[in-house]
């Protein structure tokens, strides 16, 4: 948290090399007479993967969702690369956008696109300078980082949960983004499905060493992928840490999710 | 509130328990909620309006996907908008000859036919048509996109999807229209004739020298270029419901149902403005 303090105090601080790539101050967002985040703060250095955890509802896909422009917050700040999101236009937006990739929870292909369209649908409209050879060529190569070069002409509706997530994965990096943020990657798919997506979302860190914001429930998932975690309830940061403070809490609220998961 | 405004336009209104409760309770509190969201739907549609324009008119301009849609919205509409124009140029003869018989008009028959397939009847059961056909392809399939995240991942890859899913399908629809008008009244005057002719002996040449004869360019080009406007209601009316579902498949069923509906009204409201003008304008 302390280079959140740090960025209050001063808003160009974020601009320094140390400075981290994600930083979200105080946002609070309500939908209706339904308040679901109140005050919630973090902040990702480069190369750092942060899991966001908590129980269905506690506003963890909200906070994905500010942090790349998709709602507003109410009140509080997202930047990203110290440029402030809120009240940001769509096209300015967009070129924020171009340095982030996002892994939604389905996988949210495109249900009309094979699946080397689909990973091709970014570089097809961010990089007009790129040849349809290039553009091929780096599709194919997405495609065998996440071992599904051997589906380039399969349907979405065609390939199972586990292939859906690993080709939104090589969608996610298409421009080579610095920040990635995924929507509980393992939801839905089965142990073994959910450790290989684990296992890749390390491999690809490790080689892109991108900031990264997991959203998940999974504490398994969570613990083997992030380097930090925050536990959310009701709208607030209940606990930061490493996986071995959040053992060691005694805060109620975090043993009873300990107990559970 | 879409479903609000296309129940009103079907006449089908459901009452869900909350708003139960308020009717009860008072008479006057549920009239101005109605009028309240009967204006936020408004509000939206002029937003989303705005945006669309703007999208449309700064680059990148999405070329390809609005061949994609000339083609989709255009060509494939072409065999229904024809046959519609048919069926209606075979009907509107056999009825006009019965009644223009009776008051000894029969010579009118051709004029008739020409004025008012042209006119009227070929714009408005063309849009009527691709109302159907278009308004609820585009509406379940924006909607589908909305509830998948579709348009979402879109927007992730810093795509604008005003640009890319709404200015291309409205401009389509309203590039479209006027040709699928085209079509159908062609296609209408050819069986319109051909129904005339296997009761008795006319010519084509003669059919068209009489229908034509005294009519000008003012006759038939704003009847046919008004149909560009009801293109336009079609692509908005349709985006705009696709795109601001909410729900899973039952939203997605809505929004298909509420595009055609809304479109539907609002391309019959448009034409009675649009008639009056065209009337001022040409006289």
């Amino acid at each position: 948290m302390a280079a959140i303090e740090q960025i209050a105090m001063n808003p160009q601080a974020d601009e320094a090399s140390s400075a981290p790539v994600i930083a979200v101050r105080d946002v609070r967002k309500s939908f209706g007479s339904q308040s679901v985040l109140n005050g919630v703060s973090l902040a990702v250095s480069r190369g750092e993967t942060l899991a966001v955890l908590g129980r269905s509802g506690t506003g963890k896909s909200v906070l994905l969702r500010l942090i790349i422009g998709f709602d507003t917050p109410d009140s509080g700040w997202v930047r990203i690369h110290g440029q402030n999101l809120v009240g940001m236009s769509l096209d300015k937006l967009g070129e924020v956008r171009l340095k982030m990739g996002f892994l939604f929870q389905h996988a949210a292909l495109y249900d009309s696109l094979t699946v080397e369209q689909n990973v091709g649908f970014p570089l097809q409209h961010q990089r007009k300078t790129m040849s349809a050879a290039e553009q091929r060529d780096r599709v194919r190569k997405l495609l065998a980082e996440v071992g599904m070069d051997g589906h380039l002409d399969k349907m979405p509706a065609d390939i199972s949960g586990g292939m859906q997530k690993r080709v939104g994965l090589a969608r996610a990096l298409a421009l080579e983004p610095d920040i990635l943020l995924l929507d509980e990657p393992t939801a839905g798919l089965d142990p073994i499905s959910s450790a290989e997506i684990d296992e890749l979302i390390l491999k690809l860190q490790s080689e892109h060493h991108m900031a990264s914001i997991v959203v998940t429930h999974d504490l398994h998932s969570a613990k083997t992928i992030a380097d930090r975690l925050i536990l959310l309830n009701e709208g607030t940061v209940v606990i930061e840490g490493s996986f071995r403070q959040l053992q060691q809490s005694d805060d109620a609220f975090v043993m009873e999710f300990l107990k559970h998961s | 509130m879409s479903e609000r405004v296309s129940s009103l336009a079907t006449g089908i209104v459901a009452k869900p328990p909350e708003r139960e409760a308020a009717l009860d309770s008072s008479t006057l509190a549920p009239s101005k909620s109605l009028l309240t969201e009967f204006l936020e739907w408004f509000g939206e549609l002029a937003i989303f309006s705005w945006r669309v324009a703007r999208a449309a008119v700064t680059p990148p301009y999405e070329f390809r996907e609005l061949f994609r849609q000339l083609d989709e919205i255009g060509s494939k509409s072409l065999p229904l908008v024809a046959l519609a124009g048919a069926a209606i140029g075979v009907v509107l003869s056999l009825e006009s000859r019965q009644s223009l018989t009776r008051f000894g008009a029969k010579s009118l028959l051709p004029a008739a036919l020409v004025f008012s397939i042209i006119h009227e009847i070929g714009p408005i059961i063309t849009a009527l048509v691709v109302s159907g056909r278009v308004g609820a392809g585009i509406g379940a399939e924006l909607a589908s996109m909305k509830v998948t995240e579709q348009i979402d991942a879109i927007e992730a890859s810093a795509v604008n999807p005003y640009r890319l899913l709404a200015a291309t399908r409205i401009l389509a629809c309203t590039l479209m229209l006027p040709l699928l008008t085209l079509a159908a009244d062609l296609c209408g005057l050819l069986m319109g004739w051909v129904a005339l002719a296997s009761v008795e002996p006319l010519s084509f040449h003669q059919f068209i020298n009489s229908g034509f004869s005294g009519s000008g360019f003012s006759d038939f080009l704003p009847p046919t270029l008004k149909t560009a406007v009801f293109g336009l209601i079609i692509g908005l009316i349709s985006c705009f419901q696709g795109m601001r579902t909410r729900g899973g498949a039952a939203g997605v069923g809505r929004a298909a149902t509420s595009s055609v509906v809304l479109s539907s009204l609002f391309v019959i409201l448009a034409d009675v403005v649009l008639v009056k003008l065209i009337i001022i304008l040409f006289p």
